[in-house]
């Protein structure tokens, strides 16, 4: 089998305060593969997503990007190859015009000139959204800029991007416009929700993670269908969704 | 929270100012400021020839005067201290209906007077035609310390989410029963300027992860790609140029 795009294992993390936070958790994810991170306030998830790029470090176990561990000396590529699209758009968006939010990724590992445009121009174009390049990023609605930030990350050419609620807060017709630019990316990807249809939309894979473990790892359909493991999770499809409902 | 008010000050217009690339009005601002700062005071025509240039700048690109004359209130506190100079300078005094005006206290209020408007006026024109982010990469072109165009370009970034966090703090506090008219009420406030700031230093550390994560390790990239030609360099800089000779001739004469 080909090199996992990431690789998770036994992974354990306190905070300072001595709040166990992951424990052993473990998983791996395929080149190609979309895999969403499901599971209740509290479980982890966030504090797992800051593993992958190493801004928090490990105590135990390791994480490894396309067979590289996120360690010191392979920082920079490491975050060069993890793209986080952080939930709230106006954090990811800093500098005064899209253009320059989605070149400062790019920029920062030295690429400039044609290249750096062409690399902006291509980001923007798949997530549709080359003609608000020259506006500052407060002066659009919050499913573009969340469009924008899936972009600032696509610039960067990752091996795999992580969502951190992409459909979060969104309009349903956003929530539906992001589904499906995301769907057209070919890319690796992530995707921590809370939102379950979305999850079973957009990830043929679901980990389910609680107390900082992942306890289930299947294909999403069956994880959802699974009422023990979901009451257990406290997990919850909304009311009247049936996500064996063939569409 | 789409805000409006990072693009208020510019003016939406295809003039030949608006077109110039920022980088040359910046210079031309700071040169037309200088050379009014160091004409003297008693120099009356030269106030004149800067006058005359300002509302040269104006006529371009194409503002209304009303406009113009609008954004100038802002100096009103300003002018307020210079109509104070008069009444308690030493020296010469004169009689004006009734009071006893110093006459070194009047120069001193004139020449804060006119340099300041004159300085306003200007600025006016330039951010009139200029839009925020270009008046930063106009600085940046410049060489002015990127720390300082990356801290102004947060600051305009984040003016308007701040803002919106107020007004929703503002909006959780009205629809709790608080009623703000009243001046003892004015703690519920100070603490909500703490929350705010509390939040706001929250939202710098996220902020700052999303940097990382995009491979920040201290230096904000460049992004210096406007296109400027010697001849905008002449024509921005042609302007101030007018000053200096009038500044220059004052100096001389005085």
């Amino acid at each position: 089998m080909s090199i996992p795009a990431l690789e998770v294992v036994s992974l354990s993390y306190h905070y300072p305060d001595g709040t166990e936070v992951l424990r052993e958790a473990g998983f791996h994810i395929h080149p190609g593969e979309r895999v969403a991170l499901l599971g209740p306030n509290g479980a982890g998830k966030t504090t797992l997503v800051f593993h992958l790029n190493g801004i928090f470090r490990p105590e135990t176990g390791s994480v490894q990007v396309a067979g590289l561990p996120v360690e010191d000396e392979n920082l920079m590529e490491i975050r060069r190859r993890v793209g986080i699209v952080f939930q709230d758009p106006d954090d990811q968006l800093f500098m005064p015009t899209v253009r320059q939010d989605v070149a400062f990724g790019p920029a920062n590992y030295g690429v400039e000139g044609d290249e750096l445009r062409t690399r902006v121009s291509d980001a923007l174009s798949a997530v549709g959204m080359l003609h608000v390049a020259d506006r500052p990023p407060h002066h659009l609605s919050l499913g573009q800029r969340r469009r924008v930030a899936v972009a600032t990350v696509l610039a960067m050419r990752p091996e795999i991007v992580v969502l951190d609620e992409p459909s979060s807060n969104l309009d349903p017709a956003s929530r539906r416009e992001l589904a499906d630019i995301l769907t057209a990316l070919d890319i690796t990807m992530l995707m921590v929700t809370h939102d379950l249809p979305y999850a079973l939309e957009l990830c043929p894979r679901a980990l389910v993670m609680n107390d900082g473990s992942i306890i289930a790892d299947g294909p999403t359909r069956e994880v959802l269908s699974n009422r023990e493991l979901m009451k257990a999770n406290r997990l919850e499809l909304p009311l009247g969704f049936d996500p064996n409902f063939d569409r | 929270m789409a805000g409006t008010h990072t693009h208020a000050l510019f003016v939406h217009g295809d003039s030949e100012l608006h077109r110039l690339p920022a980088s040359t009005k910046l210079g031309a601002l700071g040169l037309f400021v200088l050379a009014v700062v160091l004409t003297p005071r008693e120099a009356v025509w030269a106030f004149g020839v800067h006058a005359g240039l300002a509302l040269l700048g104006v006529w371009i690109a194409g503002l209304k005067p009303m406009f113009v004359a609008r954004r100038l209130l802002l100096e009103i506190p300003f002018v307020l201290f210079a109509l104070f100079l008069p009444c308690i300078g030493g020296g010469e005094q004169i009689e004006v209906i009734g009071l006893s005006l110093s006459v070194d206290g009047l120069w001193s209020g004139w020449n804060i007077v006119v340099k300041g408007t004159l300085g306003l006026a200007a600025s006016i024109v330039l951010t009139a035609t200029t839009t925020v982010p270009d008046i930063l990469s106009g600085l940046d072109r410049l060489r002015v310390p990127r720390l300082i165009t990356s801290i102004a370009g947060f600051m305009v970034r984040y003016l308007d989410v701040i803002a919106g966090e107020m007004h929703r703090m503002r909006m959780a506090m009205l629809s709790r029963g608080y009623s703000p008219r009243w001046i003892w009420q004015l703690k519920a406030y100070t603490a909500s300027a703490g929350a705010l700031f509390i939040r706001s230093y929250e939202r710098g550390e996220r902020v700052y992860f999303a940097m990382t994560a995009r491979g920040f390790t201290g230096h904000m990239p460049s992004f210096g790609d406007e296109q400027v030609r010697p001849a905008d360099w002449v024509r921005a800089v042609s302007v101030p140029a007018v000053a200096w000779v009038a500044a220059g001739w004052a100096l001389a004469v005085a």
